[in-house]
């Protein structure tokens, strides 16, 4: 195995992207990354594309050789890559593994949803899917509703607050008012948070994230040849992967994602790092409470301790651990596929000191964190600065 | 959620009956069924089982924006109901009156219809649970 970097990484703007269909955004994201990481097309040996229902959304299969295609990368390997709301995350990790084992050189990863062609209720039908399509979809347990049941229990357990919870999506708007990528441009306040239409108690509009449009790209290539390209490649110092069950009634615990908690552990112990090490993370807060969760399973904090944490601003860009510097899912946008993917290209952009007014000072080692469904797949990766 | 009917008819036997298995090498108990223990592998050992329906809600919430089959009859009532033989299941809670579905109410399964594909269509039923 042999150490592998980040050596460019493109995104489109995210959001209600009417104008460009599926390929428009590949492409527009692909074409970024490939000048970012200073390569010609013909360079590229390997394409792993990711979507998670791209299907269900626009009735289009066989993504990774139309994603391939589009970004310009002629009769290159491409494999589809499909873990829920995972995708991108696993993507980057089959990539970071097809490098390590000097197989390939150049890979590269790419991860788009267009969700805005379908009505609400077909997303929520097809975003189900995430879950047990025979036990909680059949019954109309939607995916606001497992996470709804997972807030009910961590109130119950710790007393969490929607205060609180609301607390993560205001400080995520105001992160994302400083990346133009970001969905969101508009600050919001806890009280518009508890008042927005309820979706599915205790969670609220504003606790969700949006259905979005939107594509990001990586280039991964060997460390010791990276510099080639790049003056500041940013090194995968970890890579780790767990699962779980899929149905959320067959866990021992609704409070805790064993397969996150399980991943960070990995992550952590293959990069010789721990939790105090990490200075900025990205972690995967599809609801708020999962961002609590998120902060509790990574380590970050005790059980029970991160929903207080988050609300007296711990967890803000230059505070104690700046969080989600993006905006995150819920700030920046959702487009499930892509999402895995541009974690990854956000702690690139501050690791490299060029997040501009979101910058986190001094940042030199970042934590992406990408779960599929109710938390049935978990991918962490540990990304640093090499000097 | 249009599906063939063969997905309803395979399953019948646990919407309908609440019928679970147990792994007799370890002894425990699972609803939805399984045919690999996760605990013993290789090593298990199902027989079917029917359960009590009798539990308690672990946790519960209000869903108010339905998935697609669903947009008629929301808002409804679902939780992770505890079943007294050990597994925890998800399922809809009907018939609370005024009274509030909340962690720790005790329940049972009741058969009810679960929605219909359109007017015409397959009428879908399904185990619900209703407070005690
Ligand atoms: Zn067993």
């Amino acid at each position: 195995m042999r150490d592998v970097a980040v050596i460019g990484a493109g995104l489109t703007r995210f959001g209600e992207r009417w104008e460009h269909g599926l390929r428009e955004l590949i492409a527009e994201a692909g074409m970024q990354a490939i000048m970012d990481a200073n390569i010609e097309s013909k360079d590229i040996q390997i394409v792993y594309g990711s979507t998670m229902a791209s299907g269900r959304f626009v009735g289009q299969e066989h993504l990774a050789a139309l994603l391939a295609d589009q970004m310009g990368f002629k009769n290159v390997p491409a494999v589809r890559v499909e873990n829920a709301c995972a995708s991108g995350g696993s993507a980057v990790r089959q990539g970071y593994i097809a490098v390590a084992s000097g197989m390939y050189d150049i890979a590269v990863i790419g991860g788009v949803e267009k969700m805005t062609d379908v009505t609400t209720a077909e997303a929520t039908t097809a975003l189900g899917g995430a879950g047990d399509q025979e036990w909680e979809l059949a019954q109309g347990i939607t995916f606001p509703g497992l996470y709804a049941l997972i807030a009910n229990r961590h109130m119950h357990e710790y007393k969490t607050t929607e205060e609180q919870m609301a607390s993560v999506a205001v400080k995520n708007h105001r992160n994302a008012i400083k990346n133009k990528y970001a969905q969101f441009h508009k600050e919001i306040t806890i009280d518009e948070v508890l008042k927005s239409k309820i979706v599915s108690d205790p969670l609220k509009v504003l606790d969700c994230s949006p259905i979005s449009d939107g594509a990001a790209v990586i280039v991964l290539a060997p460390l010791e040849s990276a510099k080639k390209y790049n003056d500041t490649p940013i090194k995968i110092a970890a890579s780790a992967q767990a699962s779980d069950t899929l149905a959320l009634a067959d866990r021992d615990s609704l409070t805790e994602l064993k397969a996150t908690r399980l991943a960070g552990r990995d992550a952590y112990a293959k990069a010789r790092l721990k939790p105090t090490d990490i200075n900025v993370a990205e972690v995967h807060d599809c609801f708020t409470i999962a961002e609590i969760l998120a902060m509790e399973d990574l380590d970050f904090y005790g059980k029970g301790k991160a929903a207080k944490a988050i609300e007296d601003g711990e967890t803000e860009i230059n505070g104690k651990i700046s969080i989600n510097t993006s905006g995150g899912l819920k700030g920046c946008g959702h487009p499930v596929g892509a999402t895995g993917v541009k974690q990854i290209a956000e702690i690139v952009t501050q690791l490299r000191g060029e997040a501009g007014e979101r910058q986190v000072a001094g940042a030199e080692v970042g934590l992406t964190h990408n779960v599929g469904g109710s938390g049935a797949t978990a991918v962490v990766h540990i990304l640093n600065r090499v000097n | 959620m249009e599906r063939a009917s063969a997905s309803l008819w395979r399953r019948i036997n646990e919407r309908y009956n609440l019928v679970g298995n147990k792994c007799e090498n370890c002894g425990r108990i699972y609803f939805p069924k399984r045919i690999v223990c996760r605990q013993c592998g290789r090593k298990t050992k199902m027989t079917e089982t029917k359960l009590s329906g009798n539990g308690k809600v672990y946790a519960v919430t209000k869903i108010r924006v339905p998935a697609q089959a669903f947009k008629d009859s929301a808002p409804y009532t679902v939780a992770v109901v505890e079943l007294e033989e050990g597994p925890r299941v998800e399922g809809h809670v009907v018939d609370a009156g005024n009274g509030e579905v909340k962690i720790g109410t005790k329940v049972h399964s009741v058969f009810r219809k679960m929605h219909a594909d359109g007017e015409e269509g397959l009428i879908y039923y399904h185990f619900k649970f209703e407070p005690v």
